[in-house]
């Protein structure tokens, strides 16, 4: 039995109990990174799997076109482009519902099913229920997330307004479908299952509704293996073109598609920043320890070797000690990890619908996370641990010299007490140490303030998109374009103080070889319910001449203001015209273009029509004008403002509360063991000079002053510098959110920095508050017999 | 200035069946038993004994470090025996003076600094260059530990130890760790600080030849005081050897 375990792993068993608390403090930095990259990479491979699956099984289409009517023979044409396996034409139309007990109007997409047989593509996957059959023109599927938002059953009926027409439908199942993984309104950024629903509907009384009896005005298609998607794409173009086609887009660029792909690169950033960063301040701590322990352990270290232990020998029993606590740290974080990225895949799965769920991280991140950590700490120890070994066996066993100080290059001011000095010099003798302290007590600030940040970007996203630029209260979306006179109509409608029409119209814009699929926006000049809103000088009038183009857009034309634009119109005539930039305006969300709307009209060679009105509404009257709008029949959809706000807010707030809660105890972890080690070092290194003081006459306070106020004054500087890192580490993150839908703002309000500073302070307060317990119960004689 | 003599002098330090036992674990260590003893004021006394005799115990004892298991000791008719331990911190810092025998400098400051750290929170503390001058070193105040010899280093110490004027001025192997003739500078530091402030001192050795220059030679073994002796010549350190 005493042979089972060898005496030097005895000693390493006997060494971590004495560490308990540092090895526990250096764990815990460990475990938040492991946990931390698991549940990124975990989450990731997760939804993506999820997806995969999802999107083989429902045959998810690889290209997806909108036209406004073409008749159905055309699909056989489109079947014979090279390169396409199957072609599912549909029917896809905006209708507003009437839904018992919701004062605001919904809005739906509804698209078309085949009767009695499954779709070749983007095929339902049924919660419950059955699809619609043939000759019962009333049936349709929901999807579940509408579905659960008011607890509509199988059974259930509400009212329609299909192109004018009230209609009762009856629910005969529940759906989801891989094309709405992340189903938004048009034009909104977050689903709100509230107020927007997708519902399917037999093609045939589809079409008989919107008058497209043998015609489609919609198009799916998958792909050969190997074909190239932008060839499909440019011979349907042209194919479709003469249909009203907008141009077809592949899988890639499909709404909800889009918005997953995007989350997941974000989670895979993610997994690769902030790991690092708690496993570089591992490897720091393990170094910090293991060096102390090494100094503390020289005539061991001698005797070892006079007994014959080889240098490779005691090299592995202190890397032992290193893996050793960074093995703790692992399966903590495994444990951690795998738990968060549960709760993460499901809480993703709110907002992404998928009927199933596999939270199938596979053994990948686990090891992943392993390997690195180990690396780290390996890392970190390396140094040490080729100090012991290739101590002489005679040095070893004398004591080693006196720290040397000397007159350094920095003065010490005159006029402070010697207990400063001592601080300062103990400060400045190991300034990499003292610098590390610093950075990681600086990183802790930081990961807090990144969390935080998020708030403060948001808030301000929100503020910019809908209190800056969208002034109105309701914006209404006709189903066809409507004469001059029907704004007179809007402004008549009860609780109704202002009207404004808005035009956008879906246009390619060119420069040389570049070009953007996206829409101009005609304003009227002097608008005010939406306006051109700069992010750095506010509201830009609307231009008689040109185009203002969002800077994010003008980067991707590589334009400027005086350079023209090619601009071909994908809808009506189809013009193609060049107009001038005039000048650009700093936008967060999309890519938008803005024209004076008569101008846009005249170059379009459109009627004088209104497709969209934008309203600004009494709050007394809503209730009033919810109801008058209901009745209408040629609305196709209704964006209540304060209730897309609501729903930012509401979702956000969870997630943001939810990741502001993991990272506090991440960053808490962080500056405790960081704070704790730095505490615990100096005391192990100086309790003979601080016992030597109580034994002078000090008292417990004035040496604690000493031992802490080294630790307290890396850490205030730390946190000092934690502003800076926190700032930095934002702007990295909003860096890696530039995409073509969104910018996040690099904004960190006062408060952001405060919370930061004080949550890292709080935890380095804990661990100097447990270090100064063993100062207190110091053996004053024990410590001065011995001998350093 | 010389010393008052033993015996006619007021008792500066008292102590009455002073007993110490340790105890790790089955093992009980008696490491003094039933001490009485009297320091005078200005007295010069060296405790002379083996390892293990106790010395050390007595002297932490009566520097307020440690309590003893039974028994009383006075400090000018107080009993610190019963002090809190924040009046014994307030003992160590206005009455004592500690030598130890492996310096204890702090290596982060200069002697003169080492010197400060005790003048400026002392009640009638004396400057430090003036402390270092008692003790030959004013030469060397910038200098840090590191760069002063072991007997330097020593005389720091006592510099740092004598420098509030304590009344007490204890002494645990002050020599152990350097050669003798170093040794004999720092002995003459200590002699002359008992000389001219009149500083109450303790010093243990276990170095016969050092016991010479004391007034009162104590010798302690196993816990008890076995011998007590009068110098009836007392010798300056330079005349000492062992």
């Amino acid at each position: 039995m005493v042979t089972a375990v060898r005496a030097l792993d005895r000693k390493l068993l006997r060494d971590l109990r004495r560490l308990r608390g540092q090895v526990v403090a250096i764990a815990l930095v460990v475990a938040s990174g492991v946990a931390l990259m698991i549940m990124s990479l975990g989450t990731h491979a997760s939804l993506r799997s999820t997806a995969e699956a999802y999107y083989d099984r429902y045959h998810f289409a690889d290209v997806f076109a909108r036209l406004t009517r073409a008749p159905d023979r055309i699909a056989e044409r489109i079947a014979q482009i090279p390169g396409i396996q199957r072609v599912e034409t549909r029917i896809v139309r905006y209708a507003s519902l009437d839904v018992p007990g919701v004062a605001a109007p919904v809005t739906a997409q509804i698209v078309s099913l085949p009767e009695d047989t499954a779709p070749a593509l983007n095929a339902l996957a049924f919660r419950t229920g059955r699809s619609v059959q043939s000759g019962r023109p009333n049936e349709v599927v929901i999807g579940e997330p509408f579905a659960l938002a008011h607890g509509i059953r199988v059974g259930d009926r509400f009212d329609a307004i299909l192109k004018g027409t009230r209609r009762t439908l009856t629910v005969v199942g529940i759906a989801l479908s891989p094309e709405f993984v992340y189903a938004i309104a048009p034009g909104s950024l977050m689903p709100d299952d509230r107020h927007f629903a997708v519902l399917w509907m037999g093609r045939k009384a589809l079409a008989a509704a919107f008058d497209l009896d043998g015609a489609f005005d919609n198009v799916s298609l998958s792909l050969l293996r190997g074909a190239d998607p932008s060839d499909v794409i440019a011979r349907l173009d042209d194919l479709l073109a003469p249909y009203g086609g907008t141009g077809a887009v592949e899988r890639a660029d499909q709404i909800s598609n889009w918005f997953l792909m995007n989350e997941l690169d974000q989670l895979r950033t993610m997994s690769r920043i902030l790991p690092t960063i708690f496993l570089a301040v591992a490897a720091f701590l393990t170094n910090l320890v293991l060096s102390r322990l090494i100094s503390t352990e020289r005539s061991e270290i001698g005797l070892m070797k006079a007994f014959g232990y080889s240098k490779a020998e005691i090299a592995i029993h202190y890397a032992k000690l290193a893996l050793a606590i960074c093995t703790l740290g692992i399966l903590l974080g495994w444990i951690a990890g795998s738990f968060l990225g549960r709760y993460n895949t499901a809480l993703y799965n709110e907002t992404f619908r998928f009927p199933f769920l596999y939270y199938r991280p596979g053994i990948a991140p686990f090891a992943i996370a392993a390997v690195v950590s180990l690396a780290a700490a390996l890392g970190g120890a390396l140094d040490a641990v080729r100090r012991a070994a290739t101590l002489p066996p005679a040095e070893a066993m004398r004591p080693p010299a006196p720290p040397a100080y000397r007159h350094g290059a920095i003065p010490i001011p005159k006029g402070l007490d010697n207990s400063t000095r001592i601080v300062l010099r103990h400060i400045l003798r190991a300034p990499v140490r003292s610098a590390m302290t610093v950075t990681g007590v600086a990183f802790a600030v930081g990961v807090l303030m990144l969390a935080l940040q998020w708030s403060d970007a948001l808030d301000r996203l929100v503020e910019s998109e809908f209190h800056d630029t969208r002034r109105y209260d309701i914006s209404v979306a006709f189903a066809e374009d409507r004469s001059r006179r029907v704004l007179h109509e809007m402004e008549r409608l009860p609780g109704v103080l202002a009207a404004e029409p808005v035009r956008n119209v879906a246009v390619r814009f060119r420069s040389g070889h570049r070009s953007h699929r996206g829409t101009v926006t005609g304003l009227p000049a002097g608008a005010r319910l939406e306006v051109i809103y700069d992010a750095v000088e506010g509201v830009i009038p609307v231009p008689e001449g040109g185009l203002v183009l969002s800077s994010r857009l003008a980067e991707k034309l590589q334009v400027g203001p005086g350079d023209p634009v090619e601009i071909e119109v994908l809808e009506g005539r189809r013009m193609k015209f060049s107009v001038p930039v005039v000048r650009l305006a700093e936008e967060y969300i999309g890519m938008p273009a803005w024209m004076d709307a008569d101008r846009l009209r005249r170059l379009t060679r459109e009627a004088d029509g209104i497709a969209r009105v934008n309203l600004l509404v009494d709050e007394a009257g809503e209730d009033a004008l919810f109801a008058a709008l209901k009745k209408r029949p040629d609305l196709a959809a209704i964006a209540v403002k304060r209730l897309a706000v609501e729903k930012f807010n509401e979702t956000m707030g969870k997630i943001i509360l939810v990741f502001t809660g993991f990272f506090l105890l991440f960053a808490g972890a962080l500056s405790f063991g960081v704070t704790y080690n730095a505490a615990r070092i100096g005391l192990s290194e100086r309790g003979r000079d601080l016992a030597t003081l109580r034994v002078l006459g000090f008292t417990r306070a004035e040496i604690s002053y000493i031992l802490l106020g080294e630790t307290a004054l890396l850490v205030l500087a730390g946190l000092a510098f934690g502003c800076g890192t926190g700032w930095a580490l934002a702007a990295v993150m909003v860096s890696s959110f530039d995409t073509e839908l969104f910018r996040v703002p690099l904004i960190l309000l006062p408060s952001t920095y405060g919370l930061g500073v004080v949550g890292a302070a709080c935890a380095a307060v804990m661990s100097a508050a447990l270090v100064r317990r063993r100062v207190d119960s110091m053996d004053l004689i024990a410590v001065l017999k011995t001998r350093e | 200035m010389t010393g008052r003599s033993p015996g006619t002098a007021d008792v500066s330090l008292e102590t009455r069946g002073l007993t110490m036992v340790y105890r790790s674990g089955a093992v009980e260590v008696r490491a003094l038993s039933d001490v009485d003893l009297q320091l005078k004021r200005s007295e010069l006394v060296v405790l002379l004994g083996p390892s293990g005799s106790g010395k050390s115990t007595l002297l932490n004892i009566l520097g307020g470090l440690d309590a003893p298991t039974s028994g009383q000791v006075f400090f000018d008719g107080r009993e610190i025996t019963a002090f809190s331990d924040r009046e014994l911190t307030r003992y160590r810092r206005d009455h004592v003076g500690f030598v130890f025998q492996f310096y204890n400098l702090i290596p982060s400051l200069t002697a003169e600094e080492n010197v400060a750290l005790v003048t400026e929170i002392a009640r009638n503390a004396m400057p430090p260059r003036d402390a270092l001058d008692l003790v030959g070193l004013t030469a060397r105040a910038d200098h840090f530990p590191a760069e002063l010899s072991g007997g330097e280093q020593q005389r720091v110490a006592i510099a740092r130890a004598i420098a509030k004027r304590p009344e007490i001025l204890l002494c645990d192997e002050p020599t152990g760790a350097l050669d003798s003739t170093t040794g004999v500078l720092v002995l003459e530091a200590i002699d002359r600080i008992n000389r001219e402030l009149g500083t109450t001192t303790a010093l243990i050795t276990h170095n016969v030849g050092i016991a010479d220059m004391a007034d009162r030679v104590i010798s302690l073994a196993d816990g008890r005081i076995a011998e007590m002796r009068v110098n009836e010549r007392k010798r300056r350190p330079a005349e000492l050897s062992w």
